[in-house]
C-alpha cells in the first residue's frame, strides 16, 4: 500500500529539481498564509459575496488585472531563468529538459495568461464607463469568462509541480507534441489550460461586441465613440473570428493524443503542417487582438496629455478595422520555410507588408496629435511616448522578416525573438501599463506615486533596449531560438551577457511597480473624479465609480463629450438640468460561474490524467450548472432612488 | 421625457441576448468551417483503409437528412404557435422536433457503430479521424440542443410564454435551423461528394 502511494506520488508530483522543491514550498506556504489570513480576519464571506460571485464589470476587471500581474511575475521569472542560463557559455544552471519546459511556459503564460487577461481587465474597467453604460451586455457571462480564464490558467500553471510542464514550444507543434514524442501529461495540461480559458475569451469577445454596439449612451453615434472603445470593438471582432479556430485545433490535437486519431501524426495519413497552418490562422490574429486595444489606450492618452483632439479620428477607425481584417491573411509568414512555393510566399509577404500601412497611419496620427499640443509628462504619457519609437523599430524589423527570401535566413533566429518581443513588450505591455496608470485613479479611487512610477518606467525602458537590441545582432550572427547553451567559440557571449543584464533591469522595473502600488496604498492620496483633465465620459463620474456607474445616463452630442461639456461650463454655460433619479435595474450576483468553472477544472484535470472518474463528474457538473442557470429566473433587482442619492452625496462629500 | 430616459437607461435585455446568440452562431460557423477545411484536406488520406465509397451507406444518410430537415420545419411551426400565443401547440411542436432530433441521433450512432464494427475506427486513417470528428461534432451539437429543448419545454410549461421564454424559443429555433444548414453541408461535402 505504502509503496504504491509512493510510486503514484513520485509520478504525480514533479521531483528531482531543487528549483521545483523551492516552488513547492513557497506555493504551500502562500496557500496556508492566505487561508489563515482569511479565516483570522473572518473574510471568507466577504470574499465570496463581494468578489468571487460578483457580476460587476469593475470588480471583474480588477480581478483580471491582479491575475495578470501574478502571471506577469511567473512568466517574468521564467524569462530571468532563461536569461541566466544563457548569460555565459556552457552554463549548467538549467537542464536541457527544464529549459524546454521554461521557454514553453514563458510564451504561453505571457501571451495567453498575462496579455489576454490584462487586456480583458482594461475592457472591463473602461468600456462601460466610456460609453455611458451601467454594465456590460451579459454580466453573468462576463463573470463566467473570468472564472474560465482563471481556472484554465491555474490548470496550466500547476503543471510545473504536478505531472510536469509542457515542453514542445509555446504553440506546441506536432509531431513533437503528439503522444509518440511527448508521452507525458504536460501537453494535455497545455491543451486543457488553453482550451478552458479560450472559451472564456470567446465569450468576452461576444459580450463586448454587443455591449459596444447596443449599450452606448443615447446620442453616442459610432463615429462619436471614444477610440479605446473602437479598438475594443475591432479586437473583439477578431476574437470571435479567430478563437474558434484555436478551439478546433487544440481539440484535434487532443483527439490525436487521446483517441489515437491521425490529424497531425506522421503516420496514418496525418499532416503535421496542417496544425501549423491552423494554429497560425488563430495565432497571427491573436497578436493583433492584443495590440489593437493597446493602440486604443495610446490614442486616449496622447489626446488627453496633449490637451488636443485626437488627430485623424476617422483614419484611426479605418486603420483599426482594416488591421483586424488584414490580420486574417498573413498567417503563412510564420513559416515561409514550409515550402509552399514562391506564389504562396509572395502573397503572404505582400499582405504582411500591407498591414504596415494602417499601422503607419496610426503612428502619424499620434505624432500629429502631439504636434503643437500642450504636452505634459505624467507616467501614462511617458509610456505612450516611449512606445512610439519602440514600436516603429519593432514594426520595421517585422517588415524585414516579411521579405520571404530573406526570411529563410532570419527564420527561428534571435532576430525574430528580438522582433516579436519588441512589438509585444513595446506595443502591448507598454500599452497596458500606460492604460493601467491612466485609469488607476478612476478604478481604485487613489493616485499612484509618480516618482516611483518614473523610476519603474526608466528601468523598464533601459532594460528593454539593453535586453533586446543585442538579440537582433545575435540573430544575424546565427544564434537560433530555443538553444539552451552555446560554446565559447561562437563569439556570442558578450552580447548574451548584456542581454541578460537588460532582462534583470526590467525585473527591477517590475519591482519598482509593485513598490509603487504598495507605497501608494500606504500613503493613500484620494483621487479626484477627473485627475488628468480627461476627455471622455468615465471622467465625469466619481472615482471610484459607484456600482451603477451613472446615476443618470448621459446624453452625448459630440466626440470627447466630457471635454466639450467642461469647455461649455468654463464659458459660463449652465450644465443641463439632470432628469430625476429613477430606480436602477441591476443584475444579481451569482455563484454559478465560479462553480461551473471549477467543474471545468475538474473535467480538464481528469482528462489530463485520463481519470474518467473525475472527468465525467466534471462534465456532469458543467451541464447541471448550465441547467441551474437556465432555470433561474430571479436574476436582477432594482437599486432604489434613496440609495442612489446617498451614494452620490457620499461621493460628492469625498470629492470636497 | 422621463419615460424615454428610463427606457434608454434600461436596455431591452432580450434583444441584446438574441444579438449575442447571432454572434455565437458566427463563432460556431467558423468552428465548423475549420472542421470542414480539415476534412477536405484529409479526405483522400485513407492510409490503405476503407474509402468513403466503400463505407457510406446512402439510404441511411438520406433518411437522416429528411428527418433533420423535417425537424427544422417543425421547430418553425413551434415558433409560429408561440407567435399565436398557443402554448400547447408550442410545447407540442417542440416535442415533435426533439423526437425527430433524437431519431436522427439514434440513426447516426447506429451508423457509427456499424462502421466501427467493420473496422473503420477513428484511428484507422486521417480520413476517418476527420470524418468522425466533423460528423460527431454536429451530432454533439444536436444532442446538446435536445437537452436544452427538454429544459425549455419544462420552463414553458411552468412559466408560459413570457418575454424571457419567447427569446429562449427564438434562440433555440435559430440554433436548430443552423444545425440543419450545417448538416446540408455535411451531406453534400462528406456524403454526396464521398460516394460520387
Amino acid at each position: 500500500m505504502w509503496d504504491s502511494i509512493k510510486k503514484f506520488a513520485s509520478e504525480f508530483f514533479v521531483t528531482g529539481d531543487p528549483l521545483i522543491y523551492g516552488a513547492d514550498v513557497s506555493i504551500g506556504l502562500t496557500m496556508i498564509a492566505v487561508v489563515a489570513a482569511l479565516t483570522y480576519f473572518k473574510k471568507w464571506n466577504w470574499l465570496w459575496t463581494e468578489w468571487l460571485t460578483t457580476v460587476d464589470h469593475k470588480k471583474i476587471g480588477i480581478m483580471y488585472i491582479i491575475a495578470s500581474i501574478l502571471m506577469l511575475f511567473r512568466g517574468g521569472v521564467d524569462a530571468l531563468l532563461m536569461r541566466t542560463q544563457l548569460a555565459v557559455p556552457n552554463m549548467d544552471f538549467l537542464s536541457p529538459e527544464h529549459y524546454n519546459a521554461i521557454f514553453t511556459t514563458h510564451g504561453v503564460i505571457m501571451i495567453l495568461f498575462m496579455a489576454m487577461p490584462f487586456m480583458f481587465g482594461l475592457f472591463n474597467l473602461v468600456v462601460p464607463l466610456q460609453i455611458g453604460a451601467r454594465d456590460v451586455a451579459f454580466p453573468f457571462l462576463n463573470s463566467l469568462s473570468f472564472w474560465l480564464f482563471f481556472m484554465g490558467a491555474m490548470l496550466f500553471n500547476i503543471s510545473f509541480v504536478i505531472g510536469g510542464s509542457p515542453d514542445a514550444g509555446w504553440l506546441s507543434y506536432p509531431p513533437l507534441s503528439e503522444k509518440m514524442f511527448s508521452s507525458g501529461v504536460g501537453q494535455d495540461f497545455y491543451i486543457w489550460g488553453i482550451q478552458i480559458s479560450g472559451i472564456g475569451s470567446l465569450m468576452t469577445g461576444i459580450n463586448f461586441i454587443v455591449t459596444i454596439l447596443k449599450m452606448r449612451a443615447p446620442g453616442m453615434k459610432l463615429m462619436k465613440m471614444p477610440m479605446f472603445s473602437w479598438s475594443v470593438l475591432s479586437s473583439c471582432i477578431t476574437i470571435i473570428l479567430a478563437f474558434p479556430i484555436l478551439t478546433i485545433t487544440l481539440a484535434l490535437l487532443f483527439i490525436d493524443r487521446y483517441l489515437g486519431a491521425h490529424f497531425f501524426t506522421l503516420d496514418g495519413g496525418g499532416n503535421p503542417m496542417m496544425y501549423i497552418n491552423l494554429i497560425w490562422m488563430w495565432g497571427h490574429p491573436e497578436v493583433y487582438i492584443i495590440v489593437l486595444p493597446a493602440f486604443g489606450v495610446f490614442s486616449e492618452i496622447v489626446a488627453t496629455f496633449s490637451r488636443k483632439r485626437l488627430f485623424g479620428y476617422k483614419s484611426m477607425v479605418f486603420a483599426l478595422m482594416s488591421i483586424s481584417a488584414f490580420s486574417f491573411f498573413t498567417w503563412a509568414h510564420h513559416f515561409f520555410t514550409m515550402g509552399s512555393g514562391a506564389d504562396v510566399n509572395a502573397f503572404f509577404a505582400l499582405t504582411t507588408m500591407a498591414i504596415a500601412i494602417p499601422t503607419g497611419v496610426k503612428v502619424f496620427n499620434w505624432l500629429f496629435t502631439m504636434f503643437r499640443g500642450k504636452i505634459s509628462f505624467e507616467t501614462p504619457m511617458l509610456w505612450a511616448i516611449a512606445f512610439i519609437p519602440c514600436f516603429v523599430v519593432g514594426g520595421m524589423t517585422g517588415v524585414l522578416l516579411s521579405v520571404a527570401p530573406a526570411d529563410f535566413q532570419f527564420h527561428n533566429s534571435y532576430f525574430l525573438i528580438a522582433h516579436f518581443h519588441q512589438v509585444i513588450i513595446g506595443g502591448v505591455v507598454f500599452g497596458f501599463f500606460a492604460g493601467l496608470y491612466y485609469w488607476w485613479p478612476k478604478v481604485f479611487g487613489f493616485t499612484l506615486n509618480e516618482k516611483i512610477g518614473k523610476w519603474a518606467f526608466w528601468f523598464w525602458n533601459a532594460g528593454f533596449y539593453i535586453c533586446f537590441m543585442p538579440q537582433y545582432v545575435l540573430g544575424l550572427m546565427g544564434m537560433t531560438r530555443r538553444v539552451n547553451t552555446y560554446g565559447w567559440d561562437t563569439g556570442w557571449w558578450e552580447l548574451n551577457f548584456v542581454s541578460t543584464i537588460g532582462a534583470f533591469l526590467m525585473g527591477i522595473g517590475f519591482l519598482f511597480q509593485i513598490w509603487q502600488i504598495l507605497h501608494s496604498i500606504k500613503f493613500m492620496q484620494k483621487a479626484p473624479a477627473d485627475p488628468w483633465n480627461g476627455r471622455t465620459l468615465e471622467w465625469s463620474i466619481p472615482s471610484p465609480a459607484p456600482m451603477y456607474n451613472f446615476a443618470t445616463i448621459p446624453h452625448v452630442e459630440e466626440r470627447d463629450a466630457w471635454w466639450e461639456e467642461k469647455q461649455r461650463r468654463a464659458q459660463g454655460e449652465a450644465p443641463k438640468p439632470l432628469p430625476p433619479l429613477e430606480p436602477i435595474h441591476m443584475p444579481k450576483n451569482s455563484g454559478i460561474p465560479i462553480i461551473k468553472s471549477a467543474f471545468w477544472f475538474a473535467a480538464g484535470f481528469g482528462l489530463v490524467f485520463n481519470w474518467l472518474w473525475l472527468a465525467i463528474p466534471g462534465f456532469i457538473g458543467i451541464a447541471l450548472s448550465m441547467l441551474a442557470h437556465s432555470f433561474n429566473y430571479d436574476t436582477d433587482y432594482y437599486i432604489p432612488v434613496d440609495e442612489i442619492e446617498r451614494t452620490e452625496a457620499a461621493a460628492k462629500g469625498d470629492a470636497r | 421625457m422621463a419615460h424615454q430616459q428610463a427606457h434608454e437607461g434600461h436596455h431591452d435585455l432580450e434583444s441584446l441576448r438574441l444579438m449575442g446568440f447571432w454572434l455565437f452562431l458566427i463563432t460556431d460557423c467558423i468552428l465548423f468551417g475549420t472542421l470542414f477545411a480539415t476534412y477536405v484536406v484529409l479526405h483522400g488520406n485513407t492510409n490503405g483503409g476503407p474509402t468513403a465509397q466503400e463505407l457510406f451507406a446512402m439510404p441511411g444518410v438520406i433518411a437522416e437528412t429528411f428527418i433533420l430537415l423535417t425537424s427544422s420545419f417543425t421547430s418553425g411551426l413551434a415558433v409560429l404557435s408561440m407567435n399565436q400565443g398557443n402554448r400547447k401547440g408550442l410545447i407540442g411542436w417542440l416535442a415533435v422536433t426533439a423526437l425527430l432530433g433524437a431519431y436522427f441521433i439514434t440513426l447516426e450512432v447506429t451508423e457509427f457503430v456499424h462502421m466501427v464494427h467493420e473496422g473503420a475506427t477513428i484511428g484507422t486513417s486521417a480520413f476517418l479521424s476527420a470524418f468522425y470528428t466533423l460528423v460527431g461534432t454536429h451530432g454533439l451539437h444536436v444532442s446538446i440542443g435536445l437537452c436544452w429543448m427538454i429544459a425549455l419545454m419544462i420552463q414553458l410549461s411552468k412559466r408560459g410564454i413570457t418575454s424571457v421564454t419567447r427569446r429562449k424559443v427564438n434562440v433555440i429555433s435559430l440554433y436548430w435551423h443552423f444545425l440543419d444548414v450545417v448538416w446540408i453541408f455535411v451531406f453534400t461535402i462528406v456524403y454526396l461528394m464521398g460516394v460520387m
